[in-house]
Order: structure tokens, then sequence, then C-alpha cells
């Protein structure tokens, strides 16, 4: 029996990197059907807390995507992105888990072909990590 | 407000390891306000705890709750109904939240969640700075409403000391002198005469250097 998929969730902002998964779907760019796509009003609007209850409840690998550096619509909500993704890094490195299972993200809205890549290597990346500690020993998340 | 941290998590872990069933108890005041214990950070400290201890095949229940205030035995009582499920309680409040819950439920460990820190100002988002010492009898009328006691390395009264350098301490280059910042202030209030009031030698004993202090306000009193 082959290894379950990795599950991946992915907070997309809204301005850009949701119109970008948008378009690599009508470009028909194939990327992996496990990437579970949440669409934000910005990338700053998501929260550590939103992350962290994401890996609780079981996906394997949470990526946060928004618009490329200086082009946040709400202006600096990418950057604030950021600093949680670090922060939510930094606790799941408190607790052994790897940090790496938290990423981030910069796309444009136009860029299908991005998303598609990033979405793809973030999912290779968390197979090679193999599943979240909580589901070791299930092919179910909690 | 008062500022605290929240405690390394390797630390709560270990306080942690005889309970399996715990209620991670906020508060809504100073350390809501400082983003140390509010509804928000239990929620984060609620999921990092579980996912820390099953990662480690332990199972832990960790429930939620914040209280208006934890340092008031009014809001305290509210926990009197429920308390008796839990093995612990994990307390996100200032020292006297912890303190005031331990007091109401003496056969309940309560354990602190964060390093309870200073009486502190924002500066600015993500940035507190103490401003506060509680010394128990306030100068600020006489430095320009800059507190010497506070944010003063050597809490001294009457002028710098020859650590004053460019504005700045010696302690830390980055911090501000103190009786700079009183001296520009009092200049630019147009009283730099109080500069050279001489201020007598202070007597801590209002501090904490005349042991724990209370107040009792007999007209507040039922």
């Amino acid at each position: 029996m082959s290894a379950p998929e990795p599950i991946i969730v992915a907070f997309a902002c809204e301005y850009c990197a949701y119109t970008a998964a948008d378009m690599a779907g009508s470009q028909q760019l194939s990327y992996p059907t496990n990437v579970k796509i949440i669409k934000v009003p910005c990338s700053g609007k998501v929260d550590v807390q939103h992350i962290l209850r994401a890996l609780q409840k079981g996906a394997d690998g949470v990526l946060v995507a928004g618009c490329l550096p200086g082009d946040c619509h709400f202006k600096s909500g990418n950057q604030r992105a950021l600093r949680r993704v670090e922060m939510v890094q930094g606790l799941l490195s408190e607790i052994g888990w790897e940090p790496q299972r938290v990423a981030m993200a910069h796309m444009s809205a136009g860029q299908g072909q991005v998303f598609a890549r990033v979405a793809s290597e973030f999912t290779e990346s968390i197979r090679q990590l193999g599943l979240n500690p909580l589901r070791r020993g299930s092919s179910q998340a909690a | 407000m008062i500022t605290a941290e929240r405690k390394p998590i390797q630390e709560i872990l270990e306080y942690l390891t005889p309970f399996s069933r715990v209620l991670l108890l906020g508060c809504n005041e100073c350390v809501t306000v400082c983003n140390a214990g509010g509804r928000k950070e239990v929620g984060i400290l609620a999921s990092t705890l579980t996912m820390a201890r099953r990662k480690e095949g332990l199972e832990i229940e960790v429930e939620e709750l914040t209280l208006e205030r934890q340092c008031d035995p009014e809001f305290v009582e509210e926990l009197a109904r429920i308390i008796d499920r839990y093995e612990a309680v994990l307390s996100m409040a200032c020292g006297c939240g912890v303190q005031t819950v331990a007091e109401r439920f003496p056969t309940v460990p309560v354990l602190p969640m964060v390093n309870t820190e200073f009486m502190g100002a924002s500066e600015r988002q993500g940035v507190w700075a103490e401003r506060c010492a509680g010394c128990g009898d306030c100068v600020l009328a006489y430095t320009g409403g800059i507190c010497p006691v506070a944010r003063c390395s050597k809490r001294i009264f009457n002028g710098p000391c020859g650590g004053s350098s460019k504005g700045k301490c010696e302690i830390n280059p980055e911090m501000d002198c103190a009786w700079q910042l009183i001296w520009d202030r009092l200049k630019a209030l147009g009283q730099s005469e109080l500069y050279s009031h001489i201020m007598p030698a202070k007597d801590w004993r209002s501090a904490r250097d005349g042991g724990p202090r209370r107040i009792v306000r007999r007209d507040l009193q039922p």
C-alpha cells in the first residue's frame, strides 16, 4: 500500500495567489490535488493560530501565499504574514516539529505557473518530511 | 499596563508532565493588550502544547477559557463551577492573576505560563518599555513627566551620572538617558528652574523596600 498523500493547506490572498491558482487552472497547468486552498482577503489576515490549528487538525504542510514584496493590496499585509510564518516556524522548532512544514510564497495574480510550481515543490518537500506527526499511524486527518 | 512574555515551551512542558487534563486560562486585561496571555495567545499555546504532547504519544486535553480579569475574585469565582474537571490550571495572566486563582482554589495547582516583566507603555506596535516602577511616591511633577526611578538605570534623583553620553545611557547605547530626557522636557515646558530643585534622599519604604504593600480604602468597603 502506498504512503498516504500529504495534505497541504494553502492560505491564498484573493488579490494574487488565489487568482494565480485560478489562472493555473484556466491555463491547464497541473498541480497536486491535495493542496486545499483557503481564500483570504490578504495574506496578512492569516494568523499564527490559523496555521497552528491547520497543523493540529492534521495538515502536513501549510503554505501562506501572498503578493509580491512591495505589491500588497493593503501595503504591508504580506510582510506581516511572513513574520507570522516565521513565528510559527519558531514554535514548531521549540516542540520538535519540522519548521519547513510552514512556508511563505509570493506571487502576482498573473503568475499561474508560479502557483503551480510552488504548490508542486512544497508538496514534494512535505512528502520528503513525511506525514504530520499527529497523523503517523493513521491515513486520515484528525 | 503590566507586561509579560510567554515562558519557553520546554519549561511549560516540564510543568505539564504529570497532567493530562488542564484548563488554559487567559486574562482579558493587561496581558491581552501586550499580546502575552489573551484569548488569542491562549489558542496558540493550547495548539502548541497539544501538538507537542501528541508528538510524544502523550494525550493531553487542554480546555481554553479567558476571564475578564484574573486578579479580581469576582471574576475568578466563575471558575468555581468547572474547576473540578481539571487536574491543573495553566494561567496566562501576570503573577497577580496566578496568585488570585491559586488563593481561591487551594487544592488545585495553578501554574504560570508567562513571565511577568514590568509596568510599561506601548512605544509602538510590538514594542513595550518600562515606564513606572511603582515606588509609591511619584516625583513626575518635578521631572517633566519622565520617571527617574523607572527610566534611569541607576534610579538617581538629581541630574545625570557621568555615564550619560550624547543623550544615551552607559548601560545600553540604544537607551535614552532619563536625565537628558528630563532636562529636554523641562526646557520645552519652560520649567528649567525645576532642574535645580534638589530632591532629598528618597524614602524607599513606600516602595517594595517596606515589604509587601496593600491599599485599604474604607470608603469602598461594604
